[in-house]
């Protein structure tokens, strides 16, 4: 096992698999307090509520005790202490470090200064490996396996880091994609040059309703007013990518809607009751696979 | 007649030839020049058939490791070492950029740790040739040929 998860690169395809397991174990057994004598640090250069009530669960559920901070207010970051100095002195207090923090590979270079093992929960717009981790877990439990699936990615497929992570991936076991998204926001290049070289297929459309009856797994992200020069180019792009019920009464019967949340309005609230809805489940997922990661790195190895 | 050389013999040492005349100054930064206590020669703008003018760099008593050297390559690719002992040519070498760059280049990515903590950059170098690509450590994001920015050695 490496000694951090910072980019989804970072492990490989059995030991994702293994992480999945180790997560499904806990999801068997929700209370394992494991850890009783660990401290793990749970520090928050930005505000996210729902990775770090995930992560705090999941650490309070393996019996370790939490320290940290949810936003630098009133930490001595603001007095200008540097990203290493913050990770120096919290290595030496915790067991176990998980940092948010805005700026890109923050969290790389965290790794690099800790003596402790580091949980990346979101650097900039670069990695969130744990929510690719939860997102690999609920199309394994959803579908049955991670193999021959169809993915369709909707919204955002431009900036969402979620999906590029997923995409990386899901590469290990022998995808089809399709990408749907506005011109504005399509899949960069380099991911698609990236599927070429490992033959994996892919379609783009712009048409939402194109890829809903033979998707696996239709993946949802949100659209962001601010990606935007156009606002009335917003305002048409923001009506067309909203799923509803009537759009998938003809999908297959394993098809699950995934979306990292928050949704605003790109999936209609009569979506919610329907058994294809996912995504509350999908957040729920992300404290049994947070238990494992936290498990694996802290070096348990028979779960 | 008897040709003439614009920046004269060196004994022993090495000769960086062929370097772009706009690179020049970059070469002497990233090679940590401006800090050396060997004697050094230079002249720039010259004519070359090759590049329409050129630079060169004389360093006496001085030879470079090649991860040292090579980092030129970033900026001036075709650029010819040749070693000097007594007066002759002994060796020439051919650069060839590193596998990774430490430090030398800025990351492109504003948001990058890099560009706003003191950590030093580190990048892996992807060629395609004729071109090459630094995808950063820490960002992951790619600084392509026509954005790079050399960190000054001079402070």
């Amino acid at each position: 096992m490496p000694k951090h998860l910072i980019s989804i690169h970072d492990f490989s395809r059995d030991e994702i698999l293994k992480t999945l397991k180790a997560a499904a174990a806990f999801e068997q057994n929700p209370s394992q307090p494991i850890f009783a004598d660990k401290v793990i640090a749970s520090i928050f250069f930005e505000p996210s509520t729902r990775t770090r009530l995930s992560f705090e669960t999941a650490a309070n559920r393996l019996g370790a005790r939490v320290i940290g901070f949810s936003d630098i207010g009133n930490t001595s970051v603001t007095k200008g202490e540097t990203l290493k100095d913050t990770i120096k002195m919290v290595s030496n207090y915790a067991d176990l470090i998980v940092i948010r923090h805005p700026l890109d590979g923050s969290a790389r270079y965290a790794s690099e200064v800790s003596s402790v093992p580091v949980i990346n929960a979101g650097d900039g717009t670069n990695q969130h490996p744990t929510q690719t981790m939860l997102d690999l877990y609920s199309i394994l439990k959803t579908q049955g396996r991670l193999e021959n699936l169809k993915i369709n990615m909707v919204g955002d497929l431009k900036y969402g880091r979620t999906v590029h992570s997923l995409l990386q991936a899901m590469s290990h076991f022998n995808p089809s994609f399709l990408f749907t998204s506005p011109d504005e926001l399509k899949m960069p290049q380099e991911y698609k040059e990236y599927l070429k070289k490992l033959n994996i297929p892919y379609q783009e459309t712009k048409q939402l309703s194109d890829g809903i009856n033979d998707a696996d797994i239709i993946y949802m992200t949100r659209v962001q007013r601010e990606r935007f020069t156009d606002p009335i180019e917003y305002e048409r792009v923001k009506n067309i990518y909203s799923l509803n019920l009537s759009m998938i009464s003809n999908c297959k019967p394993n098809m699950k809607i995934l979306h990292p949340l928050p949704r605003v309005n790109e999936i209609s609230q009569d979506v919610d009751s329907s058994n294809h809805a996912y995504y509350f489940e999908q957040a729920e997922n992300g404290v049994y696979t947070r238990m494992a990661i936290i498990a694996l790195l802290l070096g348990v190895e028979n779960l | 007649m008897e040709k003439q050389l614009k920046v004269s013999a060196i004994k022993d040492g090495t000769v960086l030839d062929h370097i772009p005349s706009n690179q020049l100054f970059k070469v002497i930064d990233i090679l940590g020049l401006n800090k050396s206590s060997n004697q050094i020669t230079f002249g720039t703008n010259l004519d070359s058939k090759l590049l329409g003018k050129k630079g060169i760099i004389k360093v006496s008593d001085k030879y470079f490791e090649s991860d040292d050297i090579n980092r030129i390559a970033l900026i001036a690719p075709q650029a010819k070492i040749n070693i000097i002992h007594d007066f002759e040519v002994v060796e020439k070498r051919v650069l060839s950029i590193p596998s990774t760059i430490k430090g030398i280049v800025k990351c492109m990515n504003p948001m990058c740790i890099t560009n706003h903590q003191p950590v030093e950059t580190l990048f892996t170098t992807i060629v395609e040739s004729p071109d090459f690509k630094l995808l950063c450590h820490y960002c992951e994001r790619v600084t392509d040929k026509d954005n790079l920015k050399i960190i000054s050695n001079t402070q």
